[in-house]
C-alpha cells in the first residue's frame, strides 16, 4: 500500500506530503462560512498528483465540505461564503473569469450513494456528460464508453448490455457506473465523497481496489469516515477536526504516529 | 386478560371492520349512481348520429353533438398551448430557482388562484377579450380554460420535480454541465411521467369546466371555422339542452353528460395506466 | 465497544507484568539455588518454567485477538511490542531453568574453590530486567534507552568470570566439568541481560514510535556481541 514512503522521523504537522514533487491541488488559507457559521478555518494544504489523499475526521468537522470546496460544489448553498485560494494545477479555481462549469470538468466527484440517471441506459449514463457538453460523435462516445467502464473495472460485467437501464444494476455495480460517468469527462482530479459507505464489504473491496488502480492516472481525493478503509488505500491522510485541518502527512504514519495527540485520541478511538 | 375481555375486543373489531366498510361503500355509491344513471338515461341516444351530426333546429327531433364534442376538444387543445407551458415553466422555477421570498408568494397566490370559482375567470376574460374583440370566440375559450389550468399545472409540476432526489441534480451539476441543461435534460425527464399526470389531471378538471365558457366560448349550433367565431362545447351544449323545454333536447343532454364523463374518466384511466408503468423491473 | 477494546489492553499490560514478576523470580531463586547449591529450589524453578511458557502462549492469543480490531498508532504498537516482549520474558524464563539444571548438577559434587563475582553478574542482570519492566510500566523511553549500554558491562563482566573460570580449569583439570557448568550459568545469564535491552529496545518503540534495535551509530546503543 505505502511501502514507497517512508515514515517522517519528525513529529511536525506537515503542510507539504513527501515525496511527491507535483501538487495537484494547493489550497492556501481557506475558510468558508455558511452564513456566519465557519465551517472550514484557515486551512493550507497541498494535496499531492496522482496519489491518493484521505480525508478523515469525525462528523461536522468539515471534511466534506472541504472537498466539495475543490469543485465549488459547496456554492450550491445560497449562504456560502468563502475566502483563500485553491489552485488546481497552478490555476486560481475561484479567480473572476473562472465559471464553476468549467471547474467541473477537471475536478470530477463521486458521491456516497450512487446516483445513476434512471430514465438513461448504461452507456448513456456514462457518457451523459460528453454528451450535454456538445459531443456529439458516435465513434468518440462509443470508445469514450467503454474506455471508462474498463477504467471502472465494469466493462467484462456491462459489456453485453450497455443499453439495459442503469438501474438494472446492484448497487456496487451502480457506484462503479457513476465512477466511469465522473471517468468519461476525462478530469484531472477525482473527489470521492464516502464512495463505498452505502456498500457490502465485496463491493467495498472492489471499490478500493478500483481507487488504488486509477491513482496511477489520476489524482483522487476520498473523504471517508471509516478509518480501516482511509489505512488501506490512501498515500497520504489529512485530519480535519471542528473545521481545522489538525494533521497532514503518509498515511503510515498518520496510523501508526500522529504527532498531533488528537488525530492520536481520534485514530485511537478515544473520541468521535 | 380475561375471556370476556376478548370476546367484547373481538367484537368491536368486527364492528369497526364492518362500519368502514359501509363508509367506503358510501363514498362510492354516488360516482357510481351517477354513472349508471347516465347509462340508463343517455345510452339509448349516444348512436352514430350523435357523434356525426350537428344540432337540428329547435323542434325538431334528431341530430347530434358533433361540434360540441369536437369544440371541446379543440378547445382544451388550445388551452394547453397556454397552461401547459406557462404552467410547467413556473413550476420549474418554483422548484428549481430558489428565491425564498419570492416563491413563498407565488405559491401562495397560485393556491388562491387555484381557489377562485372559475366563473369568476370567466367574467375576466370576458372583459379582457371578449369586449376589445366585441365577439365570443374560440380564442377566449382557450384562454380562460388556460388561465384554470396554469396554477393547477404549476403546483403539480413543482411537487413532481421537488420529488426528484437532490443526487441527480449534484451528480449533473458535479460532471460540469450548465444548470438549465441539467434542468431539462436530467430533472425534467426524471420527473416526466409526473408532470404528464399533472398535465392530463388538469386537462379532466377544464374539460368539464361550463360557467366560464359561458361568457367567452358561448356556444355554436355549427362548425366553427375561424378562432374569432364562438365555439359550441359539451359542457355548454348540455346546459342549454338541460335547461330547455324540449324532450329531445334532454334526450340528448343526457347522452352529452354520458360522454363527458366518459371523456373525464377516459382521460383519468391513461393516468393510471401511465403511472403504473413507472415501476421497472430490476434485472 | 471501545471501553471493552481498552480493558482488552488493559489486560494485555497485566499479564505481561504477572509475567515478568514470574521471569524474575526465576531468575532469582535460580541464581540463589546455585550459590546456595540448594537441590530443591533448582526443581521448583524448572517446574515453574511452564507457567511462564503458558503465559506467552496466553498474551500472543490475546494480542491476536486485538490485532482483529484493527488498532491503530500507540495502541497497535503496543499490541506489537507486548508480543516481543512477551517473547524475551519467555526466554528469560528458559535462561534461569539453565541456571537451575547447572545448580542442580553442580549441588551433587563438591563446590570448586574460586571466588567468582557471579553475584554481581547476577544481580546487574537482574536490575536491567526489572529496569525495563519498570520503564515499560511508566512509559519512559529516557529510562529505557539509558538500560542500553548497560549490556555491555555484563559483556565485559562475563568476559572477566569466563576467563577466570578458564585459568582454573587449566591450573585444576579434575575442576573442569565442574567449572563448565559455571561458564555456562554465567553465560545464561548474560545472555538475561541481553534479553532485557531488546526489552528496553522495545519500550523505546512504544514510546517513540523508534526502532533503535542493531543501529551501531545511533547514541545509547551497544553492538550486540
Amino acid at each position: 500500500m505505502t511501502a514507497l514512503i517512508q515514515p517522517m522521523p519528525n513529529a511536525t504537522v506537515e503542510t507539504k506530503p513527501d515525496p511527491a514533487p507535483v501538487a495537484a491541488v494547493t489550497v492556501r488559507g481557506l475558510s468558508i462560512f455558511f452564513g456566519n457559521h465557519a465551517v472550514l478555518k484557515n486551512v493550507t494544504i497541498d494535496i499531492g498528483a496522482r496519489a491518493v489523499t484521505a480525508i478523515i475526521g469525525p462528523s461536522g468537522c468539515g471534511k466534506s465540505t472541504f472537498l466539495r470546496s475543490i469543485n465549488r460544489m459547496h456554492e450550491l448553498n445560497p449562504d456560502a461564503r468563502m475566502e483563500g485560494e485553491i489552485r488546481l494545477f497552478g490555476d486560481d479555481i475561484y479567480s473572476r473569469d473562472v465559471e464553476p462549469v468549467v471547474v467541473r470538468r477537471r475536478v470530477g466527484m463521486v458521491f456516497q450513494k450512487s446516483n445513476p440517471f434512471p430514465t438513461m441506459s448504461i452507456a448513456e449514463n456514462v457518457t451523459v456528460g460528453l454528451r450535454l457538453n456538445g459531443e456529439r460523435n458516435k465513434k468518440t462516445l462509443a470508445a469514450r464508453t467503454e474506455e471508462s467502464l474498463r477504467m471502472a473495472a465494469l466493462w467484462d460485467e456491462v459489456k453485453d448490455r450497455l443499453h439495459a437501464p442503469a438501474i438494472s444494476l446492484s448497487g456496487g455495480q451502480q457506484q462503479r457506473l457513476c465512477i466511469a460517468r465522473a471517468l468519461a469527462v476525462q478530469p484531472e482530479v477525482l473527489l470521492m465523497d464516502e464512495p463505498a459507505s452505502a456498500l457490502d464489504p465485496l463491493a467495498t473491496q472492489k471499490i478500493e481496489d478500483l481507487i488504488i488502480e486509477l491513482k496511477k492516472d489520476y489524482t483522487i481525493v476520498i473523504v471517508t469516515h471509516n478509518m480501516q478503509q482511509a489505512a488501506r488505500s490512501s498515500d497520504f491522510t489529512a485530519f480535519f477536526y471542528l473545521g481545522e485541518l489538525v494533521e497532514f502527512g503518509p498515511t503510515t504514519r498518520i496510523f501508526t504516529n500522529p504527532a498531533q495527540k488528537r488525530t492520536e485520541d481520534y485514530v485511537t478511538g478515544r473520541f468521535g | 386478560m380475561t375471556v370476556s375481555n376478548h370476546h367484547w375486543r373481538k367484537a368491536r373489531n368486527v364492528f369497526m371492520q364492518a362500519f368502514t366498510f359501509v363508509c367506503a361503500i358510501l363514498v362510492i355509491l354516488p360516482l357510481l349512481l351517477v354513472f349508471f344513471y347516465l347509462l340508463k338515461q343517455g345510452a339509448g341516444s349516444v348512436n352514430w348520429a350523435f357523434f356525426t351530426e350537428l344540432p337540428k333546429p329547435v323542434g325538431e327531433v334528431g341530430g347530434g353533438m358533433a361540434n360540441a364534442i369536437l369544440g371541446t376538444f379543440i378547445l382544451i387543445s388550445l388551452a394547453s398551448c397556454l397552461g401547459v407551458p406557462v404552467g410547467v415553466l413556473g413550476g420549474v422555477f418554483l422548484s428549481e430557482y430558489s428565491h425564498r421570498r419570492l416563491n413563498w408568494w407565488i405559491r401562495f397566490t397560485a393556491d388562491i388562484i387555484n381557489g377562485v370559482p372559475s366563473i369568476t375567470w370567466g367574467m375576466v376574460v370576458y372583459a379582457l377579450i371578449v369586449l376589445p374583440m366585441k365577439g365570443f370566440s374560440v380564442l377566449a375559450g382557450g384562454v380562460v380554460l388556460g388561465l384554470i389550468m396554469i396554477p393547477l399545472i404549476m403546483r403539480t409540476t413543482e411537487e413532481v420535480l421537488q420529488l426528484v432526489p437532490n443526487g441527480y441534480r449534484e451528480a449533473a451539476l458535479a460532471l460540469g454541465i450548465a444548470q438549465w441543461r441539467v434542468i431539462v435534460q436530467i430533472v425534467l425527464r426524471t420527473a416526466l411521467k409526473g408532470i404528464v399526470t399533472g398535465v392530463m389531471l388538469a386537462l379532466a378538471r377544464v374539460a368539464g369546466e361550463t360557467a366560464p365558457l359561458l361568457f367567452t366560448a358561448f356556444g355554436n349550433a355549427y362548425w366553427t371555422h375561424r378562432l374569432t367565431e364562438p365555439i359550441a362545447a359539451l359542457p355548454l351544449q348540455i346546459f342549454n339542452y338541460a335547461i330547455s323545454p324540449y324532450d329531445d333536447w334532454h334526450r340528448q343532454a343526457w347522452a352529452g353528460a354520458l360522454v363527458l364523463i366518459l371523456l373525464i374518466s377516459g382521460i383519468n384511466i391513461c393516468v393510471r395506466t401511465l403511472t403504473r408503468d413507472r415501476f421497472s423491473k430490476r434485472a | 465497544m471501545d471501553n471493552h477494546f481498552e480493558l482488552g489492553l488493559g489486560e494485555l499490560r497485566q499479564k505481561l507484568l504477572l509475567m515478568a514478576s514470574r521471569a524474575e523470580t526465576a531468575v532469582n531463586d535460580s541464581v540463589q539455588a546455585l550459590m546456595q547449591r540448594n537441590f530443591d529450589l533448582a526443581a521448583k524453578v524448572r517446574e515453574d518454567d511452564d507457567i511462564i511458557d503458558q503465559f506467552e502462549i496466553d498474551i500472543d492469543d490475546l494480542a491476536i485477538q486485538l490485532l482483529t480490531r484493527a488498532p491503530l498508532a500507540s495502541n497497535l504498537r503496543l499490541v506489537t511490542v507486548a508480543m516481543k516482549v512477551s517473547q524475551n520474558l519467555e526466554r528469560i524464563g528458559d535462561e534461569a531453568t539453565k541456571i537451575a539444571r547447572r545448580a542442580r548438577d553442580l549441588a551433587q559434587e563438591p563446590p570448586v574453590k574460586i571466588s567468582l563475582d557471579l553475584p554481581r553478574l547476577a544481580g546487574m542482570a537482574l536490575a536491567m530486567v526489572k529496569d525495563a519492566m519498570d520503564a515499560f510500566v511508566q512509559r519512559d523511553s529516557a529510562a529505557a534507552r539509558a538500560l542500553v549500554p548497560r549490556d555491555k558491562d555484563v559483556d565485559v563482566l562475563n568476559r572477566e568470570i569466563h576467563a577466570a573460570l578458564a585459568r582454573h580449569m587449566m591450573e585444576q583439570p579434575d575442576t573442569i566439568a565442574r567449572c563448565l557448568h559455571w561458564i555456562v550459568a554465567a553465560k545464561s545469564l548474560e545472555r538475561i541481560a541481553d534479553h532485557a535491552k531488546s526489552i528496553a529496545e522495545e519500550v523505546v518503540y512504544l514510546c517513540e514510535a523508534q526502532d533503535i534495535r542493531h543501529h551501531l551509530k545511533k547514541a545509547g546503543a551497544a553492538p550486540a556481541e
